[in-house]
């Protein structure tokens, strides 16, 4: 059964919330680029806790789609690539909006199994749960259900 | 779920009305008990399926049913292409193929007691398992093509396994119709270094006794008795199903308007069968169907290594290797006519009945093996088909236990090296390179496998055959 509530990390700017086999990410910030870089951060976490990964290469990573909760799915799903083919997981992002086309930089590290302790690898971003939108105290969100 | 929502047509099954723009029934298999405790969103994606183009029947949820994405996990559904027919990206899932296959060992429990540390080791060592881990098939374009175009055939033809094992796999080991070339440079180079590797999150490699046989004339067709030691090797497509799940499930949401396709959740992103997308998915997804069947093929040649080498009197056979998450062109009768449908099966297991042309010889009389994978701390068990299950829902079952608990409340609620401590207490040898993907995976989080197995068997969907017990597991 699904459980009420999420997990809130103050502060951070992310936060998941459960989902009945997978995990939701939310990224939480003032503006919709500082969303989507929590959703990325949200997303590590998933795999590992991201203050273990150290975020020393950079990575630019470019997604175009007809409307921002598409985009953030792409974003997501762009990130779950690079984590795979470079094996690596990031801790920082930056990311800029221009039209309907994100522009971003993540940086991390190679996995270090030992170090990072990788729970699960995550199968894709889904459009469970997808939102991108302003909540009633002005902040923006970013969320949706990743598949594990 | 609330049970007023349902009319009950039989101990086990229960049905939904067709209201709104649902084009057909739904209907859920399972007991009292397990409806009781659903979630309510496997009503609402049970509903929001019978509503898609082209629908047949009914929307099916097996006994295991549980919150997917668009359809949920245990859903069934056939779609006609000559009623305007969908193929759903999101009806298959990301995880294309993932399937279970049960090896024979040949070996009794008391064989394999003095050498079982030895052989969790061994497997754990020979089986790359977990996050970013890699194997040692490396294939350049020309023979990704061929993989993706030849599936466990092709892995036999590189001298991993044997022929013999290609006629206990679905389709033969060869899914047809496969088109490479509609499989993204994306996907191959996700999958270039993860051939022969088991990934992550709820996919396993086991060794098991059987602890009982409940059929004792289809165990023993099956080759299965008490004591006995068989492997089980959960996984799927890895990073190629993913990525052709994930770029075809974008191609069919923006797509779905110019089909006039009215999706109630994005997440069952669909395309017409006779439409250049559906095609174009078709051929990619057969092409991840045989990319998970290489990947569970080449496996099974590795765990052969090991036993060769801790165990050299094994003989590792092949009892069967099921496939959950796919969509499959299949003939089923309708109304007296025998038609020709695209059957769904979304974490749910193809179940045939005796006497299916698509059986191998051996096992036609008897029926299909339905392999239901549990926890690392239960159970799984074997079924096998029946010929109710043909007419109840195209000849399906159940997949496995289903989870009871999210992740993020099994990480509360466990530590991984407890749980390995407990398990090996009562003699189950945990291999992982994940103590927080152990916590998460604990078998408390999980459903009782054997209430929906049992609820399976009551249904007659598949006839319970034996009970299965982990002695080693190894989890990515």
């Amino acid at each position: 059964m699904q459980s009420p509530g999420s997990e809130v990390v103050h502060g951070k700017g992310w936060e998941h919330f459960p989902h009945e086999a997978d995990t939701g990410v939310r990224g939480i910030g003032s503006t919709k680029e500082k969303a989507f870089e929590g959703a990325g951060l949200a997303l590590t976490a998933v795999i590992t806790d991201p203050a273990s990964v150290s975020p020393q290469e950079a990575v630019a990573i470019t997604c175009q789609a007809p409307d921002e909760e598409l985009l953030l799915v792409d974003w997501l799903n762009a990130l779950v690539y690079e984590m795979a083919t470079r094996n690596m997981l990031f801790s920082r992002f930056n990311v800029r909006f221009n039209d309907h086309s994100l522009h971003a930089t993540a940086w991390g590290e190679p996995i270090d199994v030992t170090r990072h302790e990788p729970a699960v690898e995550v199968k894709g971003a889904t459009y469970t749960e997808l939102t991108v939108k302003r909540d009633e105290q002005g902040r923006w969100i970013a969320q949706c259900v990743v598949d594990v | 779920m609330d049970l007023n929502l349902l009319k009950r047509r039989g101990r086990d099954e229960w049905h939904i009305s067709p209201r709104g723009k649902m084009r057909v029934p739904g209907v859920i298999f399972a007991t009292e008990e397990l409806i009781h405790n659903m979630d309510e969103k496997v009503y609402e994606q049970v509903t929001n399926v019978a509503t898609l183009p082209g629908i047949v029947r009914a929307s099916y949820a097996m006994p295991d049913a549980h919150w997917g994405y668009g359809f949920p996990i245990g859903g069934v559904a056939a779609f006609d292409p000559d009623l305007g027919g969908v193929v759903s990206a999101g009806g298959v899932g990301f995880d294309i193929s993932c399937g279970v296959r049960l090896l024979r060992t040949g070996l009794m429990v008391e064989d394999v007691q003095p050498v079982k540390e030895l052989l969790a080791d061994s497997l754990f060592h020979r089986i790359p398992a977990g996050v970013g881990s890699t194997g040692k098939v490396h294939l350049d374009k020309h023979e990704m093509d061929a993989m993706l175009a030849g599936g466990a055939k092709w892995a036999v033809g590189k001298g991993y396994g044997s022929h013999e094992d290609l006629e206990f796999i679905e389709e033969h080991g060869c899914m047809a119709g496969a088109a490479p070339e509609h499989v993204s440079d994306h996907a191959k180079k996700r999958q270039q270094d993860e051939m022969g590797t088991l990934g992550s999150g709820n996919h396993y490699l086991e060794v098991q006794q059987v602890v009982a046989v409940h059929d004792a004339e289809v165990g023993t067709a099956f080759g299965l008795r008490e004591g006995d030691v068989v492997v089980s090797i959960h996984c799927g497509s890895r990073g190629l199903g993913h990525q052709i799940g994930t770029e075809f499930l974008k191609s069919m949401v923006t797509s779905a308007a110019r089909h006039h396709i009215e999706l109630p959740d994005r997440e069952l992103a669909c395309a017409p069968i006779n439409s250049e997308v559906g095609q174009e998915y078709l051929g990619a997804m057969r092409a991840g169907i045989n990319c998970a069947l290489a990947n569970r093929q080449i496996i099974t040649h590795l765990v052969r290594e090991v036993f060769a080498d801790v165990l050299p009197q094994a003989q590792l056979s092949l009892l069967y290797d099921v496939s959950h998450n796919t969509c499959k062109v299949e003939e089923h009768v309708l109304d007296g006519t025998p038609t020709r449908l695209f059957v769904h099966r979304k974490g749910a297991t193809r179940a045939f009945g005796p006497g299916h042309p698509d059986l191998p010889a051996s096992l036609r009389a008897v029926g299909q093996p339905v392999l239901i994978g549990g926890t690392m701390g239960t159970a799984s068990y074997v079924l096998v088909g029946t010929e109710e299950s043909m007419a109840l829902a195209y000849g399906s079952a159940c997949h496995g236990a289903g989870r009871s608990m999210s992740r993020h409340q099994a990480l509360r609620q466990w530590h991984g090296r407890e749980v390995v401590k407990d398990l090996a207490g009562r003699g189950i040898l945990i291999r992982s390179p994940s103590m927080r993907g152990v916590a998460e995976e604990a078998p408390g989080a999980y459903k009782d496998v054997s209430e929906v197995v049992n609820a399976a068997d009551e249904a007659n969907l598949a006839r319970k055959v034996a009970r299965l017990e982990p002695l080693v597991c190894v989890k990515g």
